[in-house]
């Protein structure tokens, strides 16, 4: 149970980051102002993907939270970085973002934390 | 604003930010462990244990920490914040083991310090990679 509820976090994690950083990209850049945030509140409407992004990331904080029920806080906070290979997978293949070596070598270290975690 | 003032905004933004993600989380943590019932796919479960006063301090405590975080991405640039905040990795640990009195392992102590070795290294790459239509000012402060 514990570690489907870690597999439905990250993923929906990864997705939320994912659609979020793809529709603001298209919107352009914003200001975070006073009048900033209604503008990006009335986006958040507007938008298909950025409400997409928020579904998923209220589906992340309710496994978020049936995970620190089961299981101990310093395991479940940690391994919601594992949402960081995904993300940086993803970003590459679908974003097309560029993966530098710094980068790549970030997400090995944190899955190897993960693997540490996980025995 | 002179520099320093500026300086000690982001700090105690950041300060203020990462104390109410770690007690948001531990608060949380702690209410949903006492709940006589078990969450599950059940959306009720979910709002019944909304009322429960540990549950609802710790969400309220991580929507401000949002509101802070967005506060503090406007003084200070992401590539400083995100690596700041993987210290949260460490802080959830040390959270779980003093209050919730988490049994954590030389193994978990290794993993937990990878991890945040791992993020603080993803985090403090190159903020835009993608083509010119889509950069802002950013690239300006290197």
């Amino acid at each position: 149970m514990t570690w489907v509820l870690v597999t439905v976090m990250v993923v929906a994690t990864a997705l939320s980051d994912l659609l979020q950083s793809y529709e603001m990209k298209r919107a352009g850049v914003q200001s975070v102002g006073a009048r900033g945030v209604g503008r990006l509140l009335r986006m958040i409407v507007e938008r298909r993907y950025l409400l997409l992004s928020i579904v998923c990331l209220a589906f992340s904080f309710f496994a978020f939270m049936a995970l620190v029920q089961a299981a101990p806080l310093s395991f479940a906070v940690p391994a919601s970085a594992a949402s960081f290979i995904l993300e940086t997978l993803l970003a590459k293949v679908l974003l097309k973002e560029q993966i530098g070596a710094r980068r790549a070598a970030g997400a090995l270290l944190v899955l190897c934390g993960l693997l540490a975690l996980a025995r | 604003m002179p520099l320093s003032a500026r300086a000690i905004r982001t700090y105690f933004l950041l300060l203020t930010f990462l104390a109410l993600r770690a007690f948001g989380n531990l608060c949380l943590a702690w209410g949903t462990k006492h709940l006589p019932e078990t969450l599950a796919a059940d959306p009720l479960v979910y709002l019944r244990s909304m009322l429960d006063p540990a549950i609802a301090l710790g969400i309220v405590m991580l929507i401000l920490a949002l509101l802070v975080r967005l506060a503090l991405l406007s003084v200070a640039d992401l590539s400083f914040v995100l690596p700041m905040t993987a210290v949260g990795y460490v802080l959830a640990a040390l959270l779980g083991r003093f209050f919730l009195h988490e049994v954590v392992s030389p193994q978990r102590w290794l993993a937990v310090a990878l991890i945040f070795a791992g993020t603080a290294l993803v985090s403090s790459t190159p903020q835009n990679t993608t083509p010119p239509s889509a950069r802002g000012m950013i690239e300006g402060a290197k």
